[in-house]
């Protein structure tokens, strides 16, 4: 009996383990091959996301609605955005209005 | 693009010294330069067109962009007849920095011409409303981005269409200056030239990589009943033409750094190549009025 609990416990501590919010690397977009890697990223509201240009070419965020813009990032340079509030954040790259992204927030 | 045109589109790319391609009722014919010479071609050169210049750019694929566009300025100062004016097809700036802008400015100064017309590229408004560029080169639209003027009989035709992008799309003029285009052809001559010109290609050349105008059709409508239209544009830093009908399009060499032939690779980045072919894929583009023809003719030239 105690070990079948024991087994329970263990499982949902791995559940709960798996769901914790991530660590600072998993909200790291990278542009890379003109694409944003990840694609489509989920994050709780109050957490903040970092880019960062790996191409030769600069690229730009912009949300679609306004929320944020970068400046022009050269290669190496970030860009910083607190997502303070729930949402569908679709964003672009300004230069390049093929790549594309998008930010659950919830 | 169909295989005609890529084709003919890397035979541009693999050209030396100079292309003349001159327009005979609609139709473009490509001359030898020095062919051309020993037939004197005559005319006053009208016009110089200059793009992407990119200043602050600094990597592999060009580590000195103001060295290659001294060159281009040189080149063109160097010319037997001085151009009236220049035309400038955007992509000054490579991240719309200020400090970049000014240093642009002050070099485009050393071109012995009378006027300077500018119209943006992406790489110059990063910043959404484009303060900067505006601020320098805004009075001829004032501040729009888009106008008109004519010279020597031809109308020349400034548009943007880098500031109206939509998501996954092409370049785009927007409704204003879709309506406004309208009206500045509405009632003009069907015999009087036209020169259009706009940073990215007004024509879709390769959809994948944004190469194109989402309105590029209705533009093309509108331009159809002239007797001759040219539209020069750059973005692409690489010659890629093509005729239809009476319309002409015509893209520009940049001055910084070449980019790859369409869909040879992730994107339209930088290329790098040899030090000794880089001379050769740099270049700007001249307008000549030929005195038998009120048209102008594009001849192409390199850096070396």
């Amino acid at each position: 009996m105690r070990s079948i609990l024991r087994a329970r416990a263990l499982a949902l501590a791995c559940v709960l383990f798996a769901a914790v919010p991530a660590t600072a690397e998993s909200n790291l977009v990278v542009m890379k091959n003109f694409d944003y890697s990840p694609m489509r990223l989920t994050i709780a509201a109050g957490t903040t996301v970092s880019w960062k240009n790996l191409d030769g070419e600069p690229h730009t965020v912009v949300s679609v609605d306004g929320a944020f813009r970068s400046p022009a990032l050269d290669q190496n340079d970030s860009f910083k955005f607190t997502f303070a509030k729930r949402g569908v954040y679709k964003y672009v790259c300004s230069i390049h209005p093929k790549m594309m992204a998008t930010i659950t927030v919830k | 693009m169909d295989e005609t045109s890529r084709r003919g589109a890397l035979k541009c790319l693999g050209v030396g010294a100079g292309t003349l391609f001159t327009l005979s009722c609609g139709v473009f014919r490509a001359i030898d330069l020095a062919k051309a010479a020993t037939n004197a071609i005559a005319g006053a050169p009208l016009f110089v067109q200059i793009s992407d210049t990119h200043i602050g750019f600094n990597k592999d694929a060009n580590p000195d962009v103001i060295g290659t566009l001294n060159r281009s300025i040189d080149l063109v100062n160097g010319l037997k007849e001085q151009p009236a004016f220049a035309i400038h097809t955007g992509d000054v700036t490579h991240l719309s920095k200020a400090q970049e802008f000014d240093t642009a400015q002050q070099l485009l100064k050393r071109l012995r011409v009378t006027d300077l017309h500018v119209v943006p590229g992406e790489h110059d408004v990063t910043d959404g409303p484009g303060v900067e560029f505006f601020n320098r080169f805004g009075s001829a639209s004032k501040r729009r981005g888009y106008y008109s003027f004519d010279a020597s009989g031809v109308h020349f035709i400034a548009l943007v269409n880098v500031m109206n992008f939509k998501a996954g799309g092409l370049g785009a003029l927007g409704d204003d200056q879709l309506a406004w285009l309208k009206n500045d052809l509405a009632g003009r001559r069907a015999g009087q030239p036209i020169v259009v010109f706009a940073h990215m290609p007004l024509w879709t050349i390769y959809e994948p990589w944004g190469w194109g105008t989402a309105e590029g059709a209705e533009i093309a409508a509108l331009l159809r009943r002239f007797g001759s239209v040219t539209v020069l544009n750059g973005h692409i830093h690489q010659i890629v033409q093509k005729v239809e009908g009476n319309i002409t399009f015509h893209t520009a060499r940049s001055t910084a750094y070449p980019q790859p032939v369409a869909g040879t690779g992730p994107g339209p980045g930088p290329l790098k190549v040899p030090a000794d072919q880089l001379p050769k894929m740099l270049g700007v583009t001249t307008g000549i009025l030929n005195r038998t023809s009120a048209v102008p003719a594009l001849t192409d030239t390199t850096l070396a």
